[in-house]
């Protein structure tokens, strides 16, 4: 290639990357456009003009830029919306052709799991709640390792490794002699789930858990897929709603269907459906959990603030009730989640703004609540004696203040410019196994600690 | 019918009116493609060629046009492979834009009859005496 030619080459690069950047103007409208161009100069360079100015002549005839990428607007007003397209879009790892037809066996395997112990004539829910309690985890969140297993090439040996943690807890929690329906059959089943997360987290990372990066990757695939959760659940309960309603209509009973078919395996189904939905979003929608977070963090903040002035100024002490605990456990949780959520979608590079300051803020009154709850309870502790309930929702409260104080302190630290913002995401991604650490401990030690009471 | 898509489009030589310019945008690409199939840029040269230069839009302005006159099913586009190896954007006119061409050309008909009439009535009051007798 002549050394006009190649300038030629780059100029033309440079202006179909400027041009791309209109969002109303997709590829195939670039690859148009550039075409247009590339005539344009050698039409004009057949006439006698030099490379550059066959280039600059043919690029002014093009027109203003701005002005055109408003009439692409005008005339593809959906492209500003960003749509999710879900056939491939080759954005690098598995083919995604076939990634529709792996979700879906798998979802439909999930589904059709849920209805297995029906075969040997446990009906779902009804007869047998607490063998579906114990087992919920079981029966769909093996199937969403398996699909991240292979979305991230992990190899059946992955695989296999990964179903040991999943083979160990069901064999433990099934042979546990559970107290049925007793609090810490209850503490298990609920702490579960939260225990077998990280599972799925390892498969997310591809097994690099010592990956930090990742780790926050997977704490945004967990807030987006928790929300796309709920949205579909949504949307399960007004088809649900229709369904019953229709069949009215024309003398027929669906409520059976719905609480013995559609519930249970449209439940299990949905986690793969909307993981598969978060991954594929990825970088082309908005992740939405930051959103909420921004229209959240202020009002948490000021309900916190004026909460804690209105105890001061009334020197009202914290009602010590049965459920405050919990109350004050799921409190930190949510201020953790606002913490969390606003950490992932930051760029750890920016200088502090005001919303930093105000995270600070929401943070550490809701630190002060916290401990002021704390101590109340902790006076009267001998009183209420250490049942399985108080003494979970007690851990739960330390290991939320724990992470929360550090992270303060780290904020604080970061507002000052006295350290780098990434010190409080590595804090964040590092505490992820506590969580799942402390639901173990409540799964299987609690039981043996309180005799299975 | 809209013709908000070419309101861009600015005349440059003769300066001609930019609505006149968006109006006269659809029948004009229309009609180029009816006498055969063609990309952006081919079409534009056309458009000048048959306006003798007096009608030169910019050119990018051109694809926002196509690609309306494409949603609304009077042309077809499809990429091709040209003789220089490039791929290009080929549009044909289909059946419905001939339909709409014909309805075009009516309108345009119309409207320059009656410019026509009103020229030469114009003509004619600065120059009565040629008029013939009994107007």
């Amino acid at each position: 290639m002549t050394e006009d030619a190649e300038t030629i080459e780059r100029q033309i690069a440079r202006w179909r990357a400027f041009v791309a950047r209109g969002k109303a103007i997709s590829g195939p409208d670039v690859e148009e456009l550039e075409g247009h161009l590339r005539d344009q100069i050698e039409a004009l360079a057949g006439a006698g003009l030099t490379a550059d100015e066959a280039f600059l002549v043919a690029v002014k005839r093009i027109g203003s830029l701005s002005a055109l990428s408003r009439e692409f607007a005008r005339e593809h007003s959906e492209r500003l919306w960003r749509q999710l397209m879900l056939e491939a879009h080759g954005s690098g790892g598995k083919s995604p052709r076939s990634e529709p037809l792996v979700v879906l066996a798998l979802a439909v395997a999930a589904a059709a799991a849920i209805k297995v112990p029906e075969l040997f004539g446990i009906r779902v829910v009804e007869d047998k709640p607490d063998l579906f309690a114990r087992n919920l985890g079981f029966f769909v969140l093996p199937f969403l390792t398996a699909y991240l297993v292979w979305k991230r090439d992990l190899g059946a040996a992955g695989f296999v490794r990964l179903l040991i943690p999943f083979a160990a807890a069901a064999l433990l929690v099934n042979l546990y002699p559970f107290q049925p329906g007793g609090h810490t059959f209850i503490l298990a089943a609920i702490h579960l789930p939260i225990a077998l997360w990280l599972v799925v987290g390892l498969a997310y990372v591809g097994l690099r858990w010592r990956d930090s990066a990742e780790r926050m990757n997977f704490i945004r695939f967990s807030g987006e897929l928790f929300i796309y959760y709920v949205l579909i659940a949504l949307g399960g309960g007004v088809l649900s709603a229709f369904t019953v309603g229709m069949f009215e209509a024309i003398g027929f009973q669906a409520e059976g269907f719905i609480a013995r078919w559609l519930l249970p395996c449209g439940a299990m189904g949905a986690v793969l459906i909307g993981s598969w939905l978060v991954e594929m979003k990825q970088g082309v929608i908005e992740n939405m959990a930051p959103v909420l977070t921004r229209i959240f963090t202020p009002l948490f903040t000021l309900v916190l603030v004026v909460f804690l002035a209105t105890m001061i100024w009334t020197s009202r002490g914290i009602d010590i009730q049965r459920e405050v605990l919990i109350g004050f456990d799921l409190l930190l949780a949510v201020v953790l989640g606002l913490l969390l959520y606003a950490v992932s979608s930051r760029d750890p590079l920016a200088a502090p703004t005001s919303f930093d300051l105000l995270q600070l803020v929401l943070v550490v009154s809701a630190l002060i609540a916290d401990v002021v709850a704390l101590a109340a309870i902790a006076a009267r502790i001998s009183d209420f004696g250490f049942t399985p309930n108080r003494t979970a929702a007690l851990g739960e409260n330390l290991v939320l203040l724990v992470n929360l104080a550090w992270s303060a302190w780290l904020y604080a630290r970061f507002i000052q410019g006295r350290k780098p913002f990434s010190a409080l995401e590595r804090w964040q991604t590092m505490y992820l196994p506590v969580y799942s650490f402390w639901a173990l401990v409540v799964v299987f030690a609690f039981p043996l600690a309180f005799a299975f009471a | 019918m809209t013709y908000i898509a070419v309101l861009g489009i600015v005349a440059q030589g003769m300066d001609i009116n930019k609505d006149l310019v968006a109006a006269s945008a659809t029948p004009l690409v229309l009609a180029i493609l009816a006498e055969r199939d063609s990309y952006g840029y081919a079409i534009l040269k056309r458009v000048s060629e048959l306006s003798g230069g007096r009608l030169e839009w910019s050119d990018g302005m051109l694809y926002p046009v196509l690609h309306r006159l494409e949603r609304l099913g009077y042309i077809a586009g499809q990429w091709q492979k040209s003789e220089s190896g490039r791929r290009r954007k080929y549009y044909r006119i289909t059946t419905q834009g001939k339909k709409q061409l014909a309805v075009e050309r009516q309108q345009w008909q119309a409207v320059n009859a009656a410019l026509r009439s009103v020229w030469s009535l114009l003509a004619a009051q600065a120059a009565p005496h040629l008029l013939p007798q009994g107007c």
